[in-house]
């Protein structure tokens, strides 16, 4: 199993190194895919100019500081309800797997029944749940539905975290005489959080992305302002100039912090200090509400378990 | 307790409308996510290229944005669509996404020396994939496949807000006639559980049979 570093694709059970025959075929194929991409790109084009989504009336309004402010600010209370959801989370999530992991059994039940029952429901429904139901602003509306939501899934990812931590580093550490919350506070619990950061951070992008549900209740944040903007007849209904500006800005958010989680998960798995666990994958948390903890793992790939529980 | 009885109907009009955006739009993303993954692990750098900006980019997007972008803005090209099928689009092109990276993360869990093994035996490309590596992804691209997709199930829910027929747009109607709102969310709770834990239940059976002992 020599390790063999092709060019196109490393270390992969699917091909053997190609041959001067076979680079050609590649070559040939790489063409034909290429000027089909580039065709399906030129279409798109031509039919944005086609349409006339280029004209000086749709793009005008972005000049104006009006609206310019208005974008900001629609940006700046996405990041506001970002935050709020991303801190009241990251706690609820400890206070449940604190609770699923507690030595008392009713305490352990009732987390688990609300941590599946929160990780089963649409985040969309408990937001507005809040909102109609419960007659509350949408700020409070769209972070309670946030928090309940991830902070139930970071429970999990806490749980699996601490679960996931060889069990020698355990036994030693009540073999020195530490009391349950010692081994948990002093030796779990670290390398479960190191362990685990690229997946909250995984986790905190869903809540990013997640806070555009604002929109549908009429939360003013980026996307409300857009559709401020874009319906607007005096501008020509700017729909596409609209989305031209605010989808790179939004996944630019998005595939920053993934992206951070990408670059932590790899710092981690070089460090010294997660020797005695594997770190996960910069995965958002994926596990099948109602399956219990005896999933298989998928132990010792390349780049950890790829189907984080 | 009799907003559920006196209006049977109209849930059952929004759990199948539910039912039927799941069933779609998982058929559709399992069949892109299937071709971007190939795309990803193809010898072909251009397809490889395409894959990974598809799923960078649809990996990173807030699905409200995609629906808004979908729903509100292809008309504008002068695709007019029902909702529906709108919505089938954007929920399934967003979810080909993460089926893709699980299908691929599947494929690379299987040890090279199996496909080495087979091409020694003089398999071709397609009985190496047909045969011998893919069963082996499939194993392991269970769990997260279903999870995908019951996240899939999860996320029609915002379909509802633009103007499509499902299961959490029906609090509007209840609303209206006067319901309490409680009661009405109560049983749309229970409507989305049925649909995830069947799912869930689905795939679990599935690993059951077909998943890996490790």
């Amino acid at each position: 199993m020599t390790a063999v570093a092709t060019p196109s694709a490393a270390s992969t059970a699917l091909y053997d190194i190609p041959g001067p025959l076979a680079r050609r075929r590649h070559l040939l194929y790489g063409a034909v895919a290429t000027v089909l991409i580039a065709a399906l790109v030129a279409w798109v084009v031509y039919l944005l100019f086609d349409t006339h989504q280029f004209t000086a009336q749709k793009w005008d309004p972005f000049t104006y500081k009006g609206i310019q402010e208005l974008l900001l600010r629609g940006l700046g209370n996405t990041l506001k309800a970002f935050a709020y959801a991303a801190v009241f989370s990251l706690a609820l999530g400890g206070v449940l797997a604190t609770a699923r992991l507690s030595a008392h059994r009713p305490v352990r039940w009732l987390a688990t029944l609300l941590v599946e029952f929160f990780r089963a429901m649409p985040v969309l429904v408990m937001i507005f749940f809040v909102f109609v139901a419960l007659k509350v602003q949408p700020l409070p509306a769209l972070v309670t539905g946030l928090t309940l939501y991830n902070g139930s899934v970071l429970a999990e990812v806490f749980r699996t975290g601490v679960n996931t931590v060889d069990r020698g580093q355990r036994e030693a550490a009540y073999s020195l005489g530490m009391r349950k919350t010692q081994v948990m506070t002093h030796v779990l619990v670290p390398q479960a959080l190191r362990a685990m950061l690229p997946t909250i951070i995984s986790q905190l992008v869903v809540a990013l992305k997640d806070t555009s549900l604002g929109f549908l209740i009429t939360y003013e944040e980026f996307l409300h302002a857009g559709k401020l903007i874009a319906g607007n007849l005096d501008y020509g209904l700017p729909f596409i100039p609209v989305v031209m500006i605010i989808s790179p800005i939004y996944i630019g958010m998005c595939m920053l912090l993934s992206w951070l989680a990408h670059w932590v998960a790899k710092r981690q798995r070089r460090s010294l200090k997660t020797e005695a666990v594997e770190v996960a994958a910069a995965e958002p948390g994926t596990l099948l509400p109602g399956a219990g903890e005896h999933q298989p793992r998928i132990p010792h790939s390349p780049d950890g378990p790829k189907s984080v529980e | 307790m009799n907003v559920l009885t006196d209006n049977l109907s109209l849930y059952g009009k929004g759990l199948l409308g539910t039912v039927e955006l799941t069933v779609y739009a998982s058929l559709l993303a399992l069949v892109l996510g299937f071709l971007m993954a190939s795309f990803r692990v193809a010898p072909v750098g251009s397809l490889r290229a395409f894959g990974t900006v598809w799923v960078t980019v649809l990996r990173n997007t807030p699905l409200t944005l995609l629906f808004f972008a979908v729903l509100l803005g292809l008309p504008r090209f002068g695709v007019v669509l029902p909702f529906q099928l709108f919505a089938v689009l954007a929920l399934g092109c967003y979810t080909s996404a993460f089926i893709c990276e699980a299908v691929r993360a599947g494929i690379n869990t299987v040890p090279t020396g199996q496909g080495e093994a087979a091409r020694s035996l003089g398999m071709t490309f397609t009985q190496t994939l047909g045969s011998v590596v893919l069963p082996q992804a499939f194993r392991s691209v269970i769990p997260p496949v279903g999870s995908t997709l019951i996240a899939l199930a999860k996320n029609s829910a915002i379909a509802g807000s633009f103007s499509v027929t499902e299961l959490l747009g029906t609090y509007k109607t209840l609303n209206e006639l006067g319901y309490s709102i409680i009661w009405s969310f109560v049983w749309i709770a229970v409507g989305y559980l049925i649909v995830t834990l069947t799912i869930s239940a689905v795939f679990n059976v599935l690993e059951k049979r077909w998943g890996v002992a490790r």
